[in-house]
């Protein structure tokens, strides 16, 4: 009982807060309204820490955290802004926008993408690291939805949400470093796979690698919101 | 004050950005009591004069013209802007590069072609192996993405360019914008 | 088993030794084995049995000097041949209570006499395939004697004393990663052995693997008792066959033996082990990857904490440590902790193996005290470089690691000074490059490496040393510009920074040291398009045209 109950305090960019034991900082920075960029977390699926976006510093370390994952301690010092993750987190942007042909003006996702949004919101106007310009495959074997690999960037969103939520696991992951990809069953055609067709993983990629056929154009908002909600109903069963 | 010279040039893109760039309307007037467009693909100048103040570059790299082209505009001017998605990140163009040239060049001209089919050797520029931004060429000054930049971002970009007051290029536009 | 049964065992395996005159060692590690050492022990053992003299042939694990193999000693004299074939058996029965034969025989004092083998102890004198051959050197003495008269926490406790740290690369205090997992609650606990070893150029723990599995074995379940363990996994690589049919038939050995398996020695103690096949992949050296690898599921790593010693196998506190690591443990709990802990220097004590290549004479497998300096090890050990060519750098730590420049190799080998000359320790890997060699090369050689063998998880290790690796193969091209080496830079600050596992962290070592002793070669590629070792193939600058 006391455990679960502990409160901490700690300071994330100088203002005071207070978290349960076993609280991620990501969760306490939130609860707080402070802002911590994300991209491969996604509320109401399980925590990689792959992205890197969330890292944060940790007064007395040299280490850099992710936000996501690391749980607050009492004492903590946090700071989430500073000139080096600033600059940490344009490079890993830079280098998501070069590893794969992300062509914003005809994705449908323009405008609606979390790739693109965070490139803006952290001052990038050009990318310095030579393009890779991969060739990649389209995949729209699938009646409803489409996979774009040009326009992925391996947040495995749709693998997490596919066996963490549906319950189907056909989304994983093949292949190592620069040519890893996601795939779908033993790597069948998406339109031959065991997926349900329930769409999820494409409510939560945050680029425009998964969509939807009937959506035209730009016109492709995602609505990962289901996520907490789902999960919460759950529970309360 | 005199005016400074601007020089406006298009490379392997769609004129999109020119025309964004027209879409500035009334303003234009505005602007002109401060630039004098001394190149254009919208004047009638053939030569790239020897002193430009402001330069903005739309499109691409994909060409062998191109890049001489982009060599001679660093050369001859003091602020060169990237004008555009093509110009900043290789955009559309760009999309050729995991096929390569000869797909592109075989698609165009032989399968597509009713007559003549024949890949022109003379007068079209050699294209690139690859597509790339014009900063993987040339040292570039201002990068200003968007697909195109809107009228209201080439107004806000021009005016601090020209009174030298600061610009916050992400406040004003994105790629794809 | 107990431990007057062990004595017995061991008596009568020295008993049985005495019988003979002569004991003629063949080495048959993997070197060796290519060259034709199965012949030659085949040939010694027909001429042996013709010849009416008692000689055990024997078998036995790597004995250090690969370049002159395939190598056999002849004891009691200790003598030591060199490029020994088939053709030669004859002639080294017939010496036997003679001379010996001047043609083979080889003086490597200068190489033996420098190293001090605790871990490579039995290397050479035992047959890897006889558990009786380990017992009667005093194996197994010691998990029967902890077993039997020493609490998990004395165990604990001597190896804390001894100041062994963690030999796969991190140098993390053995004792007290064995005190965390042992203090954490759960009624499962798990010991791991690493044993993925796969570094370029490193072959220590497949030496200590093929040459003395019990030692590992035995290693194990001492750490088993002492953190309160049941069971274990010895995780090799699928390329080392001749490793895991040597730990398959040590298990089943000790199985037999009764020093695995419940109530060890008539104690409450059980321990039992399995060996798990990495598919190769180089990031499940990384204890995360290591761990999903094992439990059946991708071989990525996650983000620590949780530390396995808390949070490992199935989520249940596990201890991780290598082979070498292992192998160090027997006798420490032999000798006491305060014998190791006088061997070595200041922070880093005890011995380590290198696996000695490159341009060096004597490449192979060589152990020394920490603390040695790196001339001794490259010009005494070693041998120096061969063929006239001279030295320009040691990479240490395989594609973690660093290079250290000829100048500074006064440098004594310990964790921390060479992570302060900006390379680290590693697993025991030692490339010597000679000018022939090009820095940039090299680099890109080891970027390459970390690039193929990235998990491809988080982006700046999947992503990031592509782009190294394509700026790196710029510079060697003659392409590459003075603004992109500036770019590299960048973005190895932001690799070393940002990675998800040591993997990522360290990829860029390769190039921040080759920059830190040798940016002028950099220098040389990028302005005046020249390979000063001439190992690139620079062309005159020309845009390729479609």
């Amino acid at each position: 009982m006391s455990d679960a109950v502990e409160v901490k305090t700690l300071i994330i960019d100088e203002q005071e807060v207070s978290a349960r034991r076993g609280q991620t900082i990501l969760e306490v920075a939130r609860e707080n309204e402070i802002y911590i960029p994300t991209l491969c977390h996604m509320e109401g699926l399980s925590d990689v820490g792959a992205c890197r976006m969330c890292l944060v510093e940790i007064k007395g370390s040299k280490k850099l955290l992710p936000a996501c994952v690391a749980t607050v301690f009492e004492g903590m010092e946090v700071s989430t802004n500073t000139e080096r993750l600033k600059q940490h987190r344009r490079t890993i942007l830079e280098l998501l926008f070069a590893e794969r042909n992300h062509i914003c003006s005809v994705c449908v996702a323009n405008g609606h993408c979390e790739l693109q949004t965070l490139g803006q919101e952290q001052g990038l106007t050009h990318i310095r690291l030579p393009y890779r310009n991969p060739q990649l495959t389209v995949d729209a074997s699938n009646e409803r939805f489409t996979i774009d690999h040009n326009r992925c960037i391996l947040c495995t969103r749709c693998v997490r949400v596919c066996a963490e939520i549906e319950g189907a696991h056909v989304w994983d992951v093949m292949g190592r470093g620069i040519n890893s990809i996601v795939i779908t069953d033993l790597h069948e055609d998406w339109g031959s796979s065991s997926c349900t067709r329930c769409g999820k993983c494409v409510q939560v990629c945050p680029t425009g690698a998964l969509f939807d056929k009937s959506k035209v154009g730009t016109d492709h908002p995602k609505n990962p919101e289901f996520l907490p909600y789902l999960n919460l109903m759950r529970e309360a069963q | 004050m005199s005016k400074l010279k601007l020089a406006t040039v298009w490379l392997d893109g769609c004129s999109g950005c020119h025309m964004s760039f027209l879409d500035m309307d009334e303003r234009l007037i505005e602007l002109a009591e401060f630039v004098d467009v001394v190149y254009s693909p919208i004047v009638d100048a053939k030569e790239f004069p020897d002193e430009v103040d402001i330069v903005l570059v739309e499109g691409a790299v994909a060409s062998v013209d191109d890049e001489k082209k982009i060599k001679k505009i660093r050369a001859h001017s003091k602020t060169l802007v990237a004008m555009g998605d093509c110009a900043v990140a290789g955009n559309v163009p760009s999309m050729r590069n995991p096929i390569g040239p000869d797909a592109i060049l075989e698609r165009a001209y032989i399968e597509n072609a009713t007559v003549q089919q024949q890949i022109p050797c003379v007068v079209v520029p050699k294209l690139l192996k690859v597509v790339r931004p014009i900063h993987e060429f040339v040292n570039v000054d201002v990068f200003l993405p968007g697909c195109p930049p809107s009228a209201d971002t080439f107004y806000a970009a021009l005016t601090a360019l020209v009174t030298g007051e600061p610009l916050d290029i992400p406040a004003l536009t994105r790629f794809g914008a | 088993m107990t431990i007057e049964e062990l004595e017995q065992i061991a008596t009568s395996v020295r008993q049985e030794h005495e019988k003979y005159d002569y004991e003629v060692n063949v080495c048959m590690d993997l070197a060796c084995a290519s060259q034709g050492a199965d012949r030659l022990r085949e040939a010694l053992v027909k001429e042996a049995e013709a010849s009416g003299k008692k000689v055990l042939v024997r078998r036995t694990g790597c004995m250090g000097p690969c370049s002159s193999g395939p190598l056999v000693r002849v004891d009691p004299a200790e003598t030591l041949y060199r490029h020994v074939h088939s053709d030669h058996a004859e002639s080294i029965v017939a010496s036997l209570g003679g001379e010996p034969v001047a043609e083979l025989q080889c003086d490597l004092s200068d190489h033996f006499d420098k190293q001090v083998r605790v871990v490579l102890e039995n290397a050479g004198y035992i047959d890897p395939e006889k558990i009786d051959d380990y017992i009667g050197r005093d194996g197994y003495k010691a998990l029967l004697t902890a077993l039997t008269e020493m609490t998990p926490n004395g165990v604990i406790h001597r190896i804390t004393e001894s100041g062994l740290r963690g030999r796969g690369g991190g140098g993390y205090p053995t004792g007290l990663k064995w005190g965390t997992v042992s203090k954490a609650g759960g009624d499962m606990k798990y010991v791991v052995c690493n044993g993925d070893e796969g570094d370029p150029g490193a072959f220590m723990d497949r030496s200590v693997m093929e040459g003395d599995p019990h030692r590992v074995i035995e290693g194990m379940a001492i750490a088993a008792y002492a953190v309160g363990a049941s069971k274990g996994f010895i995780y090799v690589r699928a390329e080392y066959p001749v490793a895991v049919s040597r730990l398959t038939t040590a298990l089943r050995e000790a199985r037999r033996r009764g020093l695995l398996g419940n109530n060890i020695c008539g104690t409450t103690f059980n321990f039992d082990m399995e060996i798990r096949l990495g598919a190769g992949a180089f990031v499940c050296g990384e204890e995360t990857a290591l761990i999903a690898s094992i439990e059946g599921r991708r071989g990525t790593p996650k983000p620590r904490p949780p530390y396995p010693a808390v949070s490992g196998l199935w989520g249940k506190p596990t201890l991780i440590n290598n082979v070498e690591t292992y192998a160090n443990v027997a006798p420490i709990m032999r000798n006491g902790g305060k014998w190791f802990f006088n061997m070595g220097s200041e922070r880093s004590k005890g011995t380590k193996v290198f696996a000695l290549t490159g341009k060096i004479t004597n490449t192979g497998l060589v152990e020394v005290p920490m603390g040695i300096k790196l001339w001794e090890i490259i010009d005494v050990i070693g041998g120096g470089v061969p063929d006239g060519h001279k030295l320009k750098a040691v990479q240490t730590g395989g594609p973690s690691g660093g290079c250290i420049p000829a100048d500074m190799l006064d440098l004594g080998v310990s964790y921390d000074a060479l992570m302060a000359a900006g390379s680290i320790m590693g697993s025991g890997g030692m490339i010597v490059m000679d000018d022939t060699s090009c820095m940039v090369n090299v680099a890109r050689f080891f970027v390459e490496f970390c690039m193929t063998e990235s998990c491809g998880k988080c982006i700046p290790c999947r992503a990031g040393t592509a782009q190294m690796y394509t700026l790196l193969s710029r510079f060697c091209d003659g392409s590459g510009t003075m603004e992109e080496l500036e770019l590299l830079e960048e973005l190895c600050g932001t690799i070393k920074d940002t990675s998800l596992c040591g993997l990522g962290m360290t990829a860029p070592n390769p190039v921040l040291s080759t920059l830190k002793y040798f940016r002028n070669e950099y220098i040389e590629h990028i302005v005046h398009k020249r390979c000063p070792a001439g190992v690139c193939n620079i062309k005159a600058p020309v845009e390729v045209l479609a």
